[in-house]
């Protein structure tokens, strides 16, 4: 948390303080030589009506300072009260700590009689059972630390003494499952406190009123938050950095601007270095490293190393002994770790939001301007960045759509309310009803998770005695018996991480073969591990480390010979897709030739290369171009709808030219295209009336198509295995739990065959398809695409490929082609084999 | 015979002992002279085992073993049909079954013997239901059992839940499998809720010669004849 900056133009505090800020506070901002801002005393105001409210301000605007004022000088004003006054959550853990250390500073220095504590997943069980018995003034914590609180018998006693609610980082929180429990949370604290109000803090997005609906109860009775906002702040300043050597057509490494980046590393005293995926921040560090003569101080923070190694960079961060950090979206969020003046951004932003929110990481003071330089990895990228840095100068933002919330989410929380008290269905329903995410949720919907909780929801069998929740004879539900509580506890969360082994560092034992087990380096997802071969290379925690083997849940790994090139794992470029918001604005700079000039001349030479060569991809039309090379012919569409979405794309089109007959062979995709290949010539079979285009993209692929290819499909299962965890169908699984794995769990995938089979329609079957259409396979978009280009469709055939084509081809080889290639795999391990026989 | 020969086979032979047994697509052997179909590891209602602690899992577990077993019996017709062992996840297990299931167990055991080798998840006889148990059967020469590593010159087991691991196209793939040395076959688990273990664990070492093992994984259409050399451990 940031002060309040100091203003020496504006005249004397404005009216309205005096009465309402206390006389200590007043002397306290005055010593300091600071004054309250219009925003912290429109939140004092709103509190005085009791108004709940919403502060959309943008990063060093003194947010937090602003959120809690009003319960800061309420508390001030109350002596002898007793209870839990005020909670804060935030997303990060790290954050919670973080301000909470913030704001013991103005409560010591004014000598307020108020008791600060956070509570989070490191807190001690000591300290965690005193806090019940007796609660601070103020508490700290994040959602899934809230939601275990309600599972508590006496929720209702700690909570009923609530006054205010302050969310941060709202525009961050609701975006997600997360979001979804943190709303059903909220849903029951207004049960619990009706006379709390509500404060929200959210960086600037689109739309504030949908927002705002988040934060208050929609029960149409409860005024809507009321909306503060503060405008703009001091400009950044971004620039795109210009390489000398030409930027390739695809890859993501940066590799081109490496020299660069470490130029501007020197230039300045502190910069973050933001990259896309953990993959990408090995690689930019290990590269920095290579050329970094002068020998400066850079660090590396992701989410897969080890903790303590996280805080010991952070630690240093703040002493101000790194010149440079490389991380990922782990430093994304309002986390003050040092005198950052400059942020570096690695790789396209994806999202006009999130490149704010990483901006404000420089300078964390609203009236200075944020310094942030743009990498571009490709010439794709140039565009986006572009696209990106227009949006952040008109300050227009790409706020996601109000979520729907998630049936498996639902469950857990009904099971979590179970294990407090015993409840009545009916009233239940309502208080639900009452979260925005959950406000559409239909009767029998819910009906139907209270049945999953209980029983199952099983078409087959009578589980009655297996029941974990039962409706006693006063019609209300509770728990069948206490182990319940044990198991909700362990499985709390909407989190599902990939599971993670943690890397340690082996060493050999002189004069043996053995291997001798040292540090911890950090975490990697098993999937990653699964595809190590011993001997295999790769970097990890900036070295080169060989593949030795997993041992008892861990991947053991040695140091690799200086000079050995790693096998570096195939990353999927950016993790996140590209942002419709971002892909409109790249599709119309494509379009709009006389806005050329903006960029650089690499990349508007390529345009128009494109131009002269084939078409523009126009802002309202489907571009497909179709040319043959070598004995393949290839067909490309220019969508712009992202990676997840052209995935699904890429599955359900070779699906029909296959039923076709036209021979599809594999598609490769990449956020702004995607390149379908084969062995018909796709220019003659259109010119022919063969392949009629509009047919191919009819909106109808959505249906029984996509079904089909669903039910096989990992993605589905993937998703299925989440529900499944967060829904308490199977148990979360631990670091351990593995180990003798053949009988203790049963493997999602096999739950999700046999359900499907038997009862396809099951509600949790159901909640995964929701999942899969809004997460992996952004069907959502698909079918707005679909439907915007309905009879739009430009073909341009080509006798070779075209210049924009040329980066999406170079994908090819990158990624998984066609379908999920599982019995092509066991193919290939046949014919070796047959090979070895003939030999 | 060689491999390549082998390969052109539609279906897929391992030999044992002089027999000539069918491994097929569902992990199921057929010996063809006696007309036997050996399954192995179905733990019938291991899902209502794991619900009694608390996960309520979907029930459907023996409804779609047996609707395998069922299409299984339809295609070779055979005269006996071999558990080999662990049929039933617990020693309760055959009491939780549903009547719809007991009905189609009857029906097997109508056209075909039922015989319910011991295994250590169902060591005692089946008492409610056709068949009949045993400890361990002989098929000429070979002996049929659950554990494998007991007397005798061939062995067909299971136990194990072999599974072989192999990587290609970018991602890393796991397939239930038949394993064979010559001596000795351990057939995959049969059941819906069965996992697979490595075939490159230790658990395996003591049965298997690695130097003539053979090693079928289980496709979506057919059996896949996999080179020792690609197989990754865990």
């Amino acid at each position: 948390m940031t002060g309040p900056a100091r203003d020496p133009k504006s005249p004397s505090m404005p009216k309205a303080a005096d009465t309402l800020l206390p006389p200590a506070f007043r002397d306290w901002f005055a010593a300091r030589g600071w004054e309250p801002r219009a925003h912290q005393l429109a939140l004092l105001e709103a509190a005085d009506r009791n108004a709940s409210a919403l502060l959309v301000a943008p990063t060093g605007a003194g947010k937090t300072l602003a959120g809690f004022l009003p319960s800061l000088t309420k508390l001030a004003r109350k002596r002898n009260r007793r209870g839990l006054h005020t909670l804060y959550l935030s997303p990060l853990k790290a954050l919670a700590v973080d301000i909470a250390r913030n704001l013991e500073a103005p409560v010591r220095e004014m000598n307020l009689p108020i008791r600060i504590e956070t509570r989070t997943g490191d807190t001690s069980a000591h300290k965690k059972a005193r806090q019940k018995t007796s609660p601070p003034d103020i508490l700290l914590t994040t959602p899934e630390q809230l939601s275990l609180l309600l599972s508590h018998k006496d929720a209702d006693e700690f909570f009923g003494t609530l006054d205010t609610i302050i969310l941060d980082e709202l525009h961050a929180l609701v975006t997600s499952k997360r979001g979804d429990l943190l709303s059903l949370a909220l849903s029951r604290l207004w049960a619990l406190a009706p006379q709390a109000r509500m404060v929200g803090l959210s960086a600037t997005v689109r739309e504030p009123e949908t927002l705002a609906r988040f934060l208050v109860p929609q029960d149409g009775v409860t005024p809507q938050a009321e909306i503060v906002t503060v405008k703009g702040g001091a400009r950044p300043r971004i620039g795109i950095m210009e390489t000398a050597r030409a930027l390739p057509l695809a890859g993501h490494t940066a590799l081109a601007a490496m020299g660069e980046i470490y130029h501007a590393i020197e230039a300045h005293k502190l910069s973050l270095v933001f990259v896309n995926t953990r993959m990408q921040a090995e690689f930019v560090f290990q590269e920095l490293w290579r050329i970094n003569e002068q020998a400066l101080p850079i660090g590396l923070h992701h989410g897969s190393l080890d903790a303590s190694q996280r805080r010991k960079v952070e630690a240093a961060m703040s002493a101000g002994q790194l010149r440079a950090v490389v991380c990922t979206s782990t430093l994304d969020l309002g986390i003050d770790w040092g005198d950052v003046d400059c942020v570096i951004n690695v790789g396209a932003p994806k999202g006009a939001s999130r490149l704010m929110q990483r901006i404000g990481r420089a300078n964390h003071r609203l009236d200075e301007p944020s310094k942030a330089i743009l990498v571009p990895a490709n010439r794709f990228e140039i565009l986006e960045c572009r696209a990106a840095l227009d949006a952040v100068e008109e300050a227009a933002q790409d706020t996601p759509d109000p979520r729907i919330g998630a049936l498996d989410v639902l469950a857990q929380h009904i099971l979590g309310l179970a294990c407090a008290a015993p409840f009545d269905a009916d009233a239940l329903f309502a208080e639900i009803t009452h979260a925005q995410p959950y406000e559409t949720l239909t009767r029998a919907r819910f009906d139907a998770v209270l049945d999953f909780v209980a029983t199952g929801g099983y078409a087959l069998k009578n589980y009655d005695r297996f029941a974990r929740i039962r409706q006693g004879a006063d019609g209300r539900w509770r728990v069948s018996n206490p182990r319940m509580a044990q198991q909700y506890r362990m499985n709390i969360g909407t989190i599902i991480e990939a599971t993670m082994l943690k890397v340690r560092l082996g060493r050999m034992v002189k004069g043996t073969d053995t291997l001798r087990g040292g540090r911890i380096l950090g975490e990697v997802e098993d999937y990653f591990a699964e595809t190590l071969a011993p001997g295999d290379t790769f970097i990890f925690a900036g070295e080169v480390l060989r593949f030795e083997g997993i041992a008892t849940n861990e991947v053991i790994v040695t140091r690799s010979k200086p000079g050995t090139d790693p096998k570096i794992p195939s990353w999927a470029g950016g993790k996140f897709p590209l942002s419709t918001f971002l892909a409109a604005r790249v599709r119309a700079m494509i379009a709009a030739t006389a806005e050329w000039k903006k960029l650089p001349k690499q990349a508007s030479d390529w345009l128009a290369m494109q131009q002269k060569k084939s078409l523009l991809p126009p802002r309202d039309k489907l571009l497909v171009e179709t040319y043959p090379r070598g004995n393949r012919y290839y067909c490309v569409i220019y969508s712009f709808e992202g990676r997840l979405a052209h995935q699904t794309l890429g599955m359900l089109l070779t699906r029909r030219l296959e039923r076709l007959r036209l021979k599809p062979l594999g598609f490769v995709c990449n956020d702004y295209a995607l390149a379908i290949w084969g062995m018909s010539n796709l220019s003659t079979a259109i010119a022919t009336g063969r392949l009629d285009l509009d047919a191919l993209f009819a909106r109808d692929m959505l249906g029984d198509d996509l079904e089909e290819w669903l039910d096989e499909s990992a993605l589905m299962k993937r998703t299925f295995r989440n529900c499944a965890i967060i829904s308490g169908l199977t148990p979360r699984r631990f670091p351990g739990d593995e180990k003798t794995g053949r009988q203790m769990t049963i493997s999602t995938d096999l739950i999700y065959d046999v359900l499907r089979r038997h009862q396809p329609d099951h509600i949790l079957l159901q909640a995964a398809r929701e999942d899969a259409a809004t997460g992996l396979l952004d069907l959502k978009r698909l079918s707005d695409m679909l439907a915007r280009v309905e009879g739009k469709i430009l073909h341009k055939p080509l006798d070779r490929v075209s210049p924009l084509a040329i980066s999406v081809m170079l994908e090819i080889g990158r990624e998984a082609i066609y379908g999920e290639a599982a019995d092509t795999i066991l193919e290939e391990a046949e014919a070796a084999l047959m090979d070895e026989a003939l030999a | 015979m060689s491999i390549a020969d082998d390969m052109m086979r539609t279906e897929t032979v391992i030999a044992l002992g002089g027999v000539d047994f069918i491994a097929d697509v569902s992990g199921a052997l057929f010996e063809p002279e006696t007309r036997m179909l050996i399954v192995a590891d179905c733990h019938f209602e291991k899902g209502s085992a794991l619900t009694r602690r608390g996960h309520v899992l979907p029930p459907f577990d023996t409804r779609d073993t047996l609707i395998r077993l069922e299409a299984l019996t339809r295609r070779f017709r055979p005269r006996a049909i071999v558990s080999l062992g662990d049929g039933f996840h617990d020693r309760a297990a055959a009491l939780r079954l549903s009547d719809d299931d007991v009905a189609r167990l009857s029906a097997l055991g109508r056209v075909a013997d039922l015989i319910w080798i011991a295994g250590n998840h169902d060591p005692e006889p089946v008492t409610n239901l056709p068949g009949t148990s045993v400890m361990e059967l002989a098929l000429g020469g070979i002996m049929l059992r659950h554990e494998p590593g007991g007397a005798g010159d061939y062995e067909i087991a299971g136990h194990l839940h072999p599974a072989a691991k192999i990587a290609g196209r970018g991602r890393a793939l796991r397939r239930r499998c038949f394993v064979s040395d010559g001596r000795r076959c351990i057939l995959p688990a049969f059941g819906a809720y069965t996992g697979g273990l490595n075939i490159l664990d230790d658990a395996f070492t003591p049965y298997l010669t690695r130097e003539t093992w053979r090693i079928h994984a289980l496709g979506r259409d057919r059996l896949y004849g996999i080179a020792p050399a690609l197989l990754l451990g865990d």
